[in-house]
């Protein structure tokens, strides 16, 4: 083959080749505004049943707002599964195939904390925001330091709070927390362990005896765990398990003779799928939330009239409509959308970039007024992000499980955000220390972050 | 020392390593009769706990809903050695067993596509609850779950000691090629020892399950067993209860009186580490059978 011949049949592929590749700004021209999701999701494995539910509430209300609405401001929702069956190395592989989609990314939502750690890096060098609503690292709330990272609702620091906070109600008040006696029994792993030193720190300023627990993973026989606490004879118990755990505590606890409306479960051993499979064990169980459960709010009715009206929902199970997982999904729906909104607003209604949705999450301001207008009083409450607090001052709730649902005990809580605040920025700034990382100044007007 | 806790303690410990028994017996049915490792055992857990308590949940009866897993189970275990065993027949063990673990992707992959990835409780009418002794912590539903292993052993040595079929799994496990000259039926026995083995599954499926509720960690149930394993003998059925006691108890006062010395959650690894010293001292287990080999 001559140089010449090789040379115009590579430039004939290489011409070809472009006007294939979907990323050709020919190609983005001809295709509408859009905002683009990848969604890490897991629909199969040991975590899917908690998987289906959240992402499939997150793409019932994308679905929503693109029917209903036709997207935001003009601008349709876009969104592509990978599926990551909650292994952090598939989450982390999804993250690299997805990465590089034109559009860019407006938001990762893995729904992991082990996906989500090991995203961190990446996502802060590609300045695309990460989503990590009611877990991820407590220190990512503080946004002069962790500016692409979003623990929107509530970081488990606030969670403990507000746990031992609805314990004191249960009790009479702080005051009588003095020599009450509290176990948490904890999944053996970081999640698990992340909240040991918060909840030291709570036993000191209320004066509680406090015992922890560690329950290997997956939690699959409970026995000794629950002869200790049977020893110890504790108040109440916290539960702060994950998956398998949460069902095995419940029937061990009745095994041991603890009585379930003395367990308080954290956001992770909330839903149905934990409670459901312990049976009558379960009965009186109590458990925290950011969001309601339940069909009756507006949005959640616009979903079912409009979205499965039309033979479009995500979700195969339609009885799971108003699950704790579908909900939150909803919720997390709300959040990502909202910022959509927000960022629009000063950018223009068009494809934003990853630091302009930044920009939109850390002016998300939804007050009770604004949750009201979206169709949501009830179903959550509040949330006031800052470049200082990408938590947003979430408030919780607590729930208890009468045997085949749940409902709703205890007003909206707020955590104890005064008292956690310098535990949040020691850690986030020896994280920046450690990373070489120059805080933000918070105080002053923020665009893009560095 | 408080005696009474202490014995309630050994108790919730033992019955705790007959729920791991239960899981090990499975395994060692496999083994014994062919030589495989089968990982898939687990998965078979949980494919005969997913199909039992959705046809429940359809409106079956119990002992209905019984019938028609243990007729899949018996299937599948047909089907394994059609398809996976007699292809493979003379492989090295390596290669078995790895089959056996693309295997039990398969099957775990099949349960959640045919039922779905909802958790599912299962009640067995049991109640979970500990019985009225002072001090002693001893629960129905595990001493119900002690009984039925106990049953499951001595119906499988019998049958394995006084049966034809028993005769016939003994001999293929003792040299499969003198099985063959006797005129006995490799495919017919291998068909139904994973017959046998899918019996097992099912009633371990249907107990752990109304212990954890029915969902995917089921298949993870095996992890239990591999301690138990090493310490009675891949190959001995009785050895896998021996085992499973020794192991439950072992665990349980481990983490009770030196767990909160050491931070806790010792459990999971202190029944693998008894496992790993044994195996240097005794590599067959207590009841293993030594191979023994003329130079």
């Amino acid at each position: 083959m001559s140089i010449v011949r090789f040379l115009a049949l590579a430039g004939l592929a290489t011409a070809l080749a472009g006007s294939l590749t979907p990323s050709s700004a020919k190609a983005q021209n001809s295709v509408p505004q859009q905002q683009y999701f990848p969604l890490q999701s897991y629909r199969v494995g040991p975590y899917a049943a908690g998987g289906t539910g959240f992402f499939g509430g997150f793409i019932d209300y994308m679905t929503l707002i693109n029917a209903r609405d036709g997207g935001v401001n003009g601008v349709k929702l876009t969104w592509d599964e990978c599926e990551t069956q909650y292994i952090v190395e598939r989450g982390v592989e999804c993250y690299e195939r997805m990465k590089n989609h034109v559009p860019p990314p407006s938001a990762w939502n893995p729904l992991s904390v082990g996906i989500a750690y090991a995203m961190i890096p990446g996502i802060t060098a590609d300045k695309v925001p990460l989503i990590t609503i009611d877990h991820g690292r407590t220190d990512s709330t503080d946004g002069a330091v962790f500016p692409y990272v979003f623990p929107l609702l509530m970081n488990p620091y606030s969670e403990s709070s507000a746990i031992i906070n609805f314990i004191a109600t249960r009790v009479g008040g702080p005051d009588k927390l003095v020599g009450k006696s509290i176990v948490v029994l904890y999944h053996g792993s970081p999640y698990g362990k992340e909240t040991i030193p918060i909840y030291q720190l709570l036993s000191k300023k209320f004066g509680f005896k406090l015992e922890q627990i560690e329950v290997p993973d997956p939690g699959t026989e409970q026995e000794s765990q629950w002869l200790q606490i049977r020893r110890i004879h504790p108040d109440y118990v916290v539960l702060r398990g994950w998956g398998v755990m949460n069902p095995v505590a419940l029937k061990t606890a009745q095994d041991t003779g603890f009585p379930a409306d003395h367990i308080i479960g954290n956001v992770w051993s909330n839903s149905e799928e934990d409670a459901r499979p312990a049976g009558d064990a379960a009965k009186g169980y109590i458990a925290l939330t950011t969001q309601a459960t339940g069909t009756q709010y507006t949005v959640i009715r616009q979903i079912v009239k409009i979205v499965y009206g039309a033979g479009r929902g995500d979700m195969a199970d339609k009885s799971r409509i108003g699950s704790v997982y579908y909900n939150l999904g909803v919720v997390n729906g709300i959040l990502n959308v909202e910022a959509v909104r927000i960022a629009q607003a000063k950018f223009g209604d068009h494809t934003l970039t990853g630091p302009e949705m930044q920009w939109g999450f850390e002016h998300l301001d939804l007050d009770p007024g604004r949750v009201a207008q979206l169709g949501a009083t009830g179903l959550f409450h509040s949330i006031d992000v800052t470049c200082a607090d990408h938590e947003g001052h979430g408030f919780v709730t607590f729930q208890q499980w009468n045997g085949s649902s749940w409902h709703r005990i205890s007003d909206w809580i707020a955590p104890d955000w005064a008292l956690l605040r310098p535990i949040i920025v020691a850690s986030a700034n020896k994280y920046a220390a450690e990373n070489g990382i120059t805080p933000r100044d918070c105080s002053k007007p923020q665009f893009a972050a560095n | 020392m408080d005696w009474g806790f202490f014995a309630g303690t050994a108790i919730a410990g033992l019955l705790a390593g007959l729920m791991y028994a239960l899981v090990a017996i499975g395994f060692v049915l496999i083994y014994k009769t062919s030589g495989v490792l089968n990982f898939a055992q687990g998965a078979m857990v949980l494919f005969a706990a997913l199909t039992f308590v959705s046809l429940h949940e359809a409106g079956l009866a119990f002992w209905l809903a019984f019938l028609i897993t243990l007729a899949a189970m018996i299937v599948l275990g047909i089907l394994v050695e059609a398809f996976i065993l007699r292809p493979l027949v003379n492989q090295p063990p390596i290669t078995l067993f790895m089959a056996t673990l693309g295997l039990s992707y398969v099957v775990e992959g099949t349960a959640q596509l045919m039922w779905g990835t909802q958790v599912h409780a299962l009640d067995l009418g049991i109640k979970d609850t500990p019985l009225p002794i002072p001090d002693i912590l001893v629960s129905r539903f595990d001493l119900f779950c002690a009984s039925v292993a106990s049953t499951l052993v001595v119906v499988l040595t019998l049958l394995f000691r006084y049966t034809r079929l028993g005769l016939a799994f003994r001999a293929a496990a003792e040299d499969q090629y003198a099985a063959l000259n006797t005129g006995l039926r490799l495919p017919v026995i291998w068909a139904a020892v994973w017959a046998v083995a899918g019996f097992v599954a099912l009633v371990t499926g249907l107990l752990w399950g109304a212990r954890t509720g029915v969902q995917f960690s089921l298949s993870l149930v095996v992890l239990k067993s591999f301690p138990v394993l090493v310490l009675g003998g891949f190959d001995s059925i009785p050895g896998a209860i021996v085992g499973g006691l020794l192991i439950g108890l072992t665990e349980t006062l481990a983490e009770v009186y030196i767990g909160p010395y050491v931070g806790g959650g010792i459990d999971e690894w202190i029944a693998y580490a008894v496992a790993l010293v044994f195996l240097l001292i005794r590599p067959t287990g207590l009841f293993g059978q030594r191979s023994v080999e003329r130079a």
